[in-house]
């Protein structure tokens, strides 16, 4: 499989074997440190919205393939402030570095910076559209902690409507024949184009409001959190805040195997009492955002075939 | 036999046919064709075999770009589109929605790149009726009422 000078932009552009084979070689990558694979590359992180974690993710993977990293960490601090174009922006980081990894806060932004650029580039979030290596390792850590992808039955909790880490992972999921159970208030459920598409998959999913209701039919549960701003109604919050807070006392109803997850920051929907369980894999999760991040810097540079 | 021409007849422009009654004037709205100084005639509600009441423009001395047919195309999608050439039908076009919908069309989405910075816009076309797009940047997918041309 040949990914060199790809640009990684949407989940929705990869295929099952795509994805199984980025996740070998994050495998690889987590095995074997490669510190001079990338030597005489440079990577650009552009972030046009702050987001520390992500940037520093990417920053890291860089380096410690033996790669040098430039950018910016808000759009304060550079030309954009002068009012240069992404595009215009794009074509001078062009002459500067190998790949380039965007974060911006308007949707597409990703596709129209990887078409004025010759040079590889990965979406690290445009807006409320996608962001792909987060599904990547998210599906890694599924991968590992389930050791396996196919048939899992997994629970997806908290803000369906907006959250697009759930979108896309529900989409990656689709490929490995799954069960969903999409837990969330009414007015956060997921969105119907999503539901309609999994019904013309085939694939079996329920819409739940009571997480106690399924919790022990459950091998995965992918946490986000709520926020106040999306309620209409105040007195709804209220209402379900408490219902998704996951405290010690879920632990009678769900399997020994259960494996919790949330892509971070959390605010209180998980309480830390859970974090010393054998369920609690979300610092986990977000510590394989390196190696898989690692993985497609090699791949789009040409370094691994 | 020569048909008798319900309207003036042109030497060389274009003939849009088989336009459906009700919009035969949004035809000629996102055609901007305004400020052309020959001969346009525009005739609706007029008896056809096949449509019932159809419409009919004729445009003198123009010939149609790409994207016109396309936005033609999106709203009239059983058009036929006549080039004439010293007053005989030279060449008859019918339209049909392109799998890539480029520029013609305006994204939904007001959080979209497209509609923020200079950029062409692009959609793949789900559907084509009723017709159903996605946006080829923001990925978001619009319906036919959510459409809007260019
Ligand atoms: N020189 C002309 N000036 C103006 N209109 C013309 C001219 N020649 C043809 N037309 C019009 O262009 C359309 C197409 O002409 P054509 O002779 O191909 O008719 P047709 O056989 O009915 O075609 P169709 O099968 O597409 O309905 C008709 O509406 C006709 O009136
Ligand atoms: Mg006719
Ligand atoms: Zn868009």
């Amino acid at each position: 499989m040949d990914f060199k000078n790809r640009d990684i932009i949407s989940i929705n552009e990869f295929s099952k074997q795509e994805l199984l084979y980025i996740l070998k070689i994050a495998g690889l990558m987590e095995k074997k440190p490669n510190p001079n694979l990338l030597n005489d590359k440079i990577l650009a992180t552009l972030f046009y919205e702050p987001s520390t974690r992500t940037r520093l993710s990417f920053t890291s993977s860089m380096e410690q393939l033996g790669g040098k990293v430039i950018g910016f960490a808000s759009p304060g601090v550079s030309s954009v402030k002068k009012g240069e174009t992404l595009w215009d922006t794009m074509k001078m980081v062009d002459c500067y570095a190998d790949v380039t990894a965007i974060r911006h806060p308007l949707e597409g932004s990703a596709r129209l910076a990887a078409e004025a650029s010759s040079k590889p580039v990965i979406n690290a979030g445009d807006g409320a559209n996608q962001h792909p290596t987060q599904t990547m390792l998210d599906l890694f850590t599924i991968q590992k902690v389930k050791g396996k992808l196919e048939n899992l039955h997994i629970g997806l909790l908290g803000d369906l409507k907006y959250g697009r880490t759930v979108h896309s992972l529900t989409v990656a999921l689709s490929h490995f024949n799954p069960t969903f159970y999409f837990i969330a208030p009414e007015a956060l459920q997921m969105p119907k184009n999503y539901l309609d598409e999994l019904r013309e998959e085939g694939i079996p999913f329920s819409t739940e409001q009571d997480l106690l209701k399924v919790s022990k039919k459950l091998d995965v549960l992918y946490v986000t959190r709520i926020q106040k701003e999306r309620f209409p109604d105040p007195v709804e919050y209220e209402k379900y805040k408490g219902v998704y807070k996951l405290d010690m006392g879920l632990l009678p109803h769900i399997k020994k195997e259960l494996k919790i997850m949330h892509p971070l920051p959390r605010v209180d929907e998980i309480d830390t009492s859970i974090d010393e369980t054998r369920h609690a894999v979300y610092f986990e999760q977000a510590a394989n955002g390196i190696p898989v991040r690692k993985a497609l810097l090699a791949l789009v540079l040409g370094k691994i075939k | 036999m020569k048909k008798e021409l319900t309207v003036s007849a042109i030497r060389n422009g274009t003939v849009i046919d088989h336009l459906p009654s009700n919009i035969t004037f949004k035809v000629v709205e996102i055609l901007d064709i305004s400020g052309i100084e020959s001969i346009i005639s525009v005739a609706t509600n007029l008896a056809s075999k096949k449509m019932g009441k159809k419409g009919i423009i004729k445009i003198g001395n123009k010939s149609l770009t790409k994207d016109e047919v396309d936005k033609i195309a999106l709203i009239a999608p059983d058009a036929t589109v006549n080039i004439i050439k010293d007053y005989e039908v030279r060449e008859k076009i019918k339209v049909a929605i392109p799998k890539i919908i480029m520029r013609i069309i305006k994204c939904s989405n007001p959080n979209c790149i497209t509609n923020n910075e200079k950029a062409a816009t692009k959609f793949s076309v789900l559907m084509k009726n009723p017709l159903k797009v996605k946006c080829s940047y923001c990925e978001r997918i619009m319906e036919e009422e959510d459409i809007v041309i260019l």
